[in-house]
């Protein structure tokens, strides 16, 4: 074969095997290997799986915190509150007591009016939670002053 | 011993047949083996969310939020709740501040003084990621960033995503968002590293009323199946074919 097409074929040859030798050292060797894949769809790095589910872990659950707080968890489980979860309020234990050592609890107004502003939706459970309009009804006050979170009745006060 | 060319064909043919043909060809499989083999698993996550339930509390949005990293003050999430006031002149009135993430605590929407008497049906509606059963966001990766787990979970791989935008453009639910730290394509993993450790996700443990649940499809026992198998339950943009598995209960026409 003539020169002329020999050496820009030596120079295409050359690319592919740069292009295979890249990729060779570039993709991982997990990548593309689970079943349901191929080339066009769902092709992917397997570890990327575990590296989700390696993922720290914040809301631990009440579970969790009834090691250590029993008779906190029994008291709210006694009122009309014992739905809402500990770490509602007191924030996600992460790795509490180590990190972080003592948590913060959200005591604020904003919190309670969350559920217990009161509005007037005929077709959602909403309407019927005890509501209150926050103009009228002690602005600016914390709730927590006066309502027992862990013992909201009202007789109870 | 004569032997004519025919009887000679005739063993050579039935002795290659006889030994193509190993051991392990007779051996009874079990159900669990072909599934293992075929990569076929036995779980299937889906949602069921109860919009009847669901008081607008938003603390599924902030539980998410801190439980999965989201930068809390951008205005990015993985789930939010939407409120929709229809009135009675079929006006309908839909926001959702925040992505609700402080819940709903004012009548007014936007600017607009809602008067009550005029209401006609008031609710919430929390969104997820819907892990489609056909994700159009996995059709339209260009670099095998984005995947569908074999549990039906639709994850974004964060070292290999090179933040093209296209599964976000791609989403018809508007679930995906840039994430503003590390750059990469964002979604609901259905909080992956819960579920697979047997908990149940942020937002399902946050919310107080019971309106989001989670399960297992390929469970006929499980609850939540029951009651996708058994009662009447609708998926949101069920015309764009990818097959959502977020199940909702009671919802409305104006939700999209």
């Amino acid at each position: 074969m003539k020169n002329h097409i020999l050496r820009p074929l030596y120079v295409v040859i050359a690319g592919v095997a740069l292009l295979l030798i890249v990729r060779h050292f570039m993709v991982p060797a997990d990548f593309g290997v689970e079943e349901g894949g191929n080339f066009t769809y769902n092709y992917h790095r397997l570890s990327s799986t575990d590296d989700w589910k390696n993922f720290k872990v914040k809301y631990r659950g009440r579970n969790y915190c009834q090691e250590c707080h029993e008779e906190n968890l029994e008291s709210i489980l006694d009122s009309p509150h014992e739905s809402i979860e500990c770490e509602n309020c007191h924030g996600p234990t992460i790795d509490h007591p180590d990190n972080p050592e003592a948590l913060a609890i959200d005591t604020s107004r904003a919190l309670c009016l969350r559920c217990h502003t009161y509005l007037p939706y005929p077709t959602s459970q909403r309407a019927a939670l005890p509501g209150i309009d926050p103009q009228s009804h002690n602005p600016g006050e914390n709730c927590v002053d006066c309502h027992n979170p862990h013992n909201p009745d009202l007789e109870n006060m | 011993m004569s032997c004519s060319r025919r009887d000679f064909l005739k063993n050579t043919f039935k002795t290659t047949l006889a030994s193509a043909l190993p051991l392990s060809a007779f051996r009874m499989l079990s159900p669990a083996e072909v599934k293992a083999y075929t990569g076929d698993s036995s779980i299937r996550w889906v949602f069921l969310v109860d919009t009847k339930k669901c008081v607008g509390c938003g603390l599924c949005v902030k539980a998410c939020k801190l439980e999965n990293e989201v930068p809390y003050d951008p205005p990015v999430t993985r789930t939010w709740v939407e409120r929709y006031v229809l009135m009675k002149n079929g006006q309908a009135h839909i926001d959702s501040a925040f992505g609700g993430r402080d819940g709903f605590t004012e009548s007014k929407i936007g600017e607009n003084e809602i008067p009550t008497d005029q209401i006609a049906k008031g609710f919430f509606v929390p969104k997820l990621c819907n892990q489609c059963m056909k994700p159009a966001c996995v059709q339209v990766c260009p670099v095998g960033a984005t995947y569908q787990t074999l549990d039906g979970v639709v994850l974004v791989d964060r070292k290999w995503c090179i933040g093209c935008g296209y599964c976000i453009m791609a989403c018809p639910y508007g679930m995906r968002f840039f994430h503003p730290v590390y750059k990469v394509a964002e979604k609901c993993t259905f909080c992956y590293h819960r579920i697979t450790k047997g908990l149940k996700t942020a937002c399902v443990q946050a919310c107080p009323f019971g309106a989001r649940r989670i399960g297992n499809l390929k469970d006929p026992n499980d609850p939540v199946t029951k009651v996708i198998m058994d009662e009447r339950v609708a998926v949101l943009k069920d015309e764009y074919g990818t097959k959502p598995q977020v199940y909702y209960i009671g919802l409305d026409t104006n939700v999209r």
